[in-house]
């Protein structure tokens, strides 16, 4: 028997908090761009916030920038934009929609994460409706703050399940004045590899290093763009290749085309998956065997898999599992959306216990293998 | 406390004796943490030497109840490592093993005893090193970084300790071990590594933790530029922050500052200018020369009077020098001074200094202020008289209200030293109570006891007496500096 689910639209933070204090098993969604994230299954109620949207307070001097969760990316970084400022931890699925608290709570960020970090690295301070209905805010305003408990952190990657997010403020950066990417073709995943781990050796300072199997690597440097013929050729260099310089138009839409997952079905799933360069070739040997296509952005810290049918997520897990991997289904159809060794459980569920503990959002399980 | 003494000697089945320390001549050097002078006894002081043994003294401090306190070098400026009374330091000093280096994967995991300089120190070999740099890199250990998420001159564009903090294995204050993080950049699910830095000793101890490392920057260009008044540096910084550069390190120094730490160290900054600012771009190289061509238009066109740009290493070394002693230096000029570390937002840094000084005529106290301008963190230095009755009060009150102008400009209490004992009393004005009873529930799942550096950083509970009076002797060797 399924259950009726109910979709909350709020208005107001106020009505959101209402919402949480009435009812269980929500999920919360934002542009819903990761429906494994954000749709329902049965018994469950969702809380839509995208009527919880717009900037609250954009400062350029200061780099920071509060938003409600609602906003999208796309919204936020126009307004960035018009004063040569960006989100360095460049947030995927923007064109698609994705807004701020989604982008948040998946902890998602994208190739251009290889410069200066990740999501968790540019959160400042969050406000967000705890399980008992209460609004809490937590970190600051300002770029530099180590007052009190590290919520934001804690809230980046917490899918909707300790609280749901209100409001964020992040670091942002001036973006670069320019761009330029370098394609080489290395022949093969291994050849690939070595020159990931080549470039991260040295005091390169990459906007973005991407590898697509077997053995293509993108290579994109910022700046001004009077510093790139030295720079591009000293990347020659280095790794004995030529390579094929994209461009203007053609490369904007290239990483544009990478961080709205264009090389992926939108029908079939979609994993996120922290990686070390260690485990690369063992991990891409298997997902060629099972036909699935992958991405390995950042220098090999973050893959991303993807086929059409979800029947492999249960393969993925129990590989993930194997090679002591995590994943995050954003796309496909599963009940739990982290695959593999889930870490710190313990510690997690005194959180939610202390956040949540009438499970008013959905609870963290363990993963497939861990509890079969 | 006798019951508690006799109580203590049970630790023996955990520590020989010469490992545990409870006679009040043991004890004494732990009483404060040596840079404010909060004080303290415990009832004794273990010095652990492996994990193993952290983690049954934990589970032996819940089971009696007693609180503990896990302790690195104590060089924490907020009070955060000064021992719960009548309660077991664990010293962690000799738990410094480097566990591992992966030069590949660019990580090194170390026990929480190891000294922050030292995981550099071991990661050269590889060209990689460790970015957070607190100016007491010299003798603080990772533990306490960890701890307190500890900052240093380099936080706009590299962040904080929290930014470099991989993978955690902590045992919690019941004794239960966990482990999460781990050698990737990225994660799936909460940031549980994340969250549990910056908990100020109140989480439990952390035994493993696995470290991000950095490939060197291969080139610098320094710059110091001298002004004429403390608000046209402060444009400066504004010109360079709105102009796209983005620059490893921004730091300011006053008059008084820069008057001190010429008569220390000599760094050949102009001995009559009102502020001094220090910039300096690293990075590729290529990237770096294209940017500094950018960077000197723009300190021309601000009008400084004196500017010296460093020609190798030395040079470099020379400018950071007299930056890295002034709080030292300002010692010779005054023996007490107390240090803040408030944040404003950067467009509000000009406001903010000029109602220091408006307090600090009104209150009859020196001020000198050095600070890292980049990120708006404030360390004004309050130098009073101890030996003056009622001076220590004065400065006291002045303090506080430098710590009530932050958060009145949007700021926070604390951008780097955290909250500790000493601002613990201020942690409200930041926070709503719905914000800090959020806080106590957490901890309460993860302390129900409460024996976790029981009365850091949350408000309540009785603090220790503030007594502060002149140098450290490291202080004065110039070997620590208060930032």
């Amino acid at each position: 028997m399924v259950a009726e689910s109910t979709v909350f639209l709020p208005a107001e933070v106020d009505e959101a908090a209402r919402i949480v204090r009435e009812n269980r098993n929500l999920r919360p969604r934002g542009g819903g761009t990761k429906p494994a994230l954000s749709s329902p299954l049965a018994e469950e109620h969702v809380v839509d916030m995208s009527k919880i949207s717009g900037i609250l307070e954009y400062s350029p001097q200061e780099f920071t920038i509060s938003a409600l969760a609602g906003t999208t990316i796309r919204e936020i970084e126009d307004a960035l934009a018009e004063n040569g400022q960006y989100l360095p931890f460049d947030p995927p699925l923007a064109t698609a929609g994705a807004t701020l608290g989604g982008t948040l709570a998946a902890g998602l960020s994208g190739p251009g994460r290889r410069r200066f970090g990740g999501i968790r690295d540019f959160v400042l301070g969050v406000r967000f409706i705890d399980g008992w209905g209460n609004v809490v805010l937590g970190g600051g305003k300002v770029v530099k703050n180590a007052a009190g408990f590290d919520f934001p952190k804690l809230m980046a990657g917490s899918l909707g399940r300790l609280g749901l997010l209100t409001e964020a403020t992040f670091k942002v950066f001036p973006r670069p004045h320019s761009t330029i990417t370098l394609e080489v073709d290395c022949g093969s995943l291994a050849q690939a590899l070595t020159g990931i781990n080549y470039l991260n050796s040295l005091s390169i300072d990459l906007e973005a290093l991407d590898l697509i199997p077997p053995g293509r690597l993108y290579i994109r440097i910022g700046g001004f763009a009077d510093s790139f013929p030295k720079r591009i050729k000293r990347l020659q260099e280095l790794l004995e290749h030529e390579g094929r310089l994209l461009e203007n138009e053609v490369e904007s839409q290239f990483w544009e085309q990478t961080k709205e997952f264009s090389w992926s079905s939108p029908e079939g799933f979609l994993v996120k998956i922290p990686m070390t360069l260690a485990k690369v070739e063992k991990f891409d040997e298997a997902m060629e065997n099972y036909g699935l296509a992958r991405c390995y952005s950042s220098g090999a810290c973050l893959c991303w898999v993807a086929g059409k049918d979800s029947r492999h997520l249960p393969d993925i897990d129990s590989f993930l599992h194997s090679l002591d991997l995590t994943g995050l289904v954003l796309r496909g159809n599963v009940d739990y959306p982290i695959l593999g060794a889930q870490k710190g459980l313990g510690f997690l569920r005194r959180i939610k216990e202390a956040l949540d503990p009438e499970d008013r959002f959905l609870s963290f399980k363990e993963t497939i293998s861990e509890s079969s | 406390m006798k019951d508690r003494a006799a109580l203590i000697k049970d630790l023996g089945r955990i520590f020989p004796p010469d490992r545990l320390l409870d006679s009040s001549a043991q004890l004494a050097p732990y009483e404060s943490d040596g840079l404010t002078c909060f004080r303290s006894r415990p009832s004794a002081v273990v010095l652990a030497e492996t994990q193993e043994e952290v983690i049954q003294t934990v589970r032996w401090c819940y089971q009696h109840s007693v609180p503990f306190m896990a302790r690195g070098s104590g060089t924490s400026l907020s009070g955060g490592s000064v021992p719960v009374a009548d309660g077991v330091v664990i010293a962690l000093n000799r738990l410094s093993r480097i566990v591992q280096l992966d030069p590949v994967e660019r990580t090194v995991t170390v026990e929480p005893g190891v000294v922050n300089l030292k995981v550099s120190e071991v990661a050269a070999p590889y060209n990689l090193y460790y970015a957070p740099d607190p100016s007491s890199q010299q003798i603080c250990t990772i533990g306490g970084n960890l701890a307190f998420n500890s900052g240093g001159a380099h936080c706009l564009k590299y962040g904080m300790t929290s930014n470099h903090v991989l993978g955690i294995k902590a045992v919690l204050p019941d004794g239960e071990v966990v482990h999460f993080g781990g050698p990737s950049l990225e994660s799936a699910g909460p940031d549980l590594t994340g969250f549990y830095c910056g908990n100020e000793g109140l989480f439990g101890v952390a035994l493993e933790v696995v470290l991000r490392l950095l490939p060197k920057p291969e080139f610098f260009r320094t710059v110091m530029a001298a002004y004429d008044s403390m608000e046209a540096a402060g444009n400066a910084v504004t010109r360079i922050v709105s102009s796209g550069l983005l620059p490893g390190a921004l730091e300011i120094m006053d008059r008084l500052a820069i008057k001190a730490a010429e008569a220390a160290v000599q760094a050949g900054y102009p001995k009559d200018a009102a502020a001094i600012l220090i910039v300096e771009l690293d990075g590729e190289k290529d990237a770096v020369e294209s940017d500094y061509i950018r960077l000197s238009a723009l300190i021309n066109e601000t009008g400084a009077n004196t500017v010296i740009v460093a020609r190798d290493t030395v040079e470099r070394m020379k400018i950071w020098k007299g930056r890295k002693s002034a709080f030292s230096a300002v010692g010779r000029l005054s023996a007490d001074f107390i240090v803040q570390d408030g944040v404003v937002p950067r467009a509000r840094l000009g406001e903010a200094l000029a109602e220091i000084e408006r307090l600090s005529n009104i209150y009859n106290l020196r001020v000198a202020n050095v600070f890292h301008a980049g990120d708006g963190n404030l360390h004004p230095l309050i130098l009073y008289d101890g030996r003056e009755e009622g001076a220590l009060e004065r400065a006291e009150e002045l303090a506080g209200k430098i710590i009530k102008l932050c958060i009145s400009m949007g700021g926070s209490i604390t951008g780097e030293h955290g909250v500790g004992l000493e601002k613990k009393a201020y942690l409200p004005e930041m926070f709503s109570p719905v914000d800090i009873e959020t806080m106590e529930r957490v901890r309460a799942q993860i302390d129900p006891k409460f024996i976790s550096n029981t009365g850091k950083m949350l408000p309540g509970g009785e603090a220790p007496a503030l007594v502060i009076r002149g140098l450290h002797p490291l202080e004065k060797e110039g070997i620590l500096s208060r930032e």
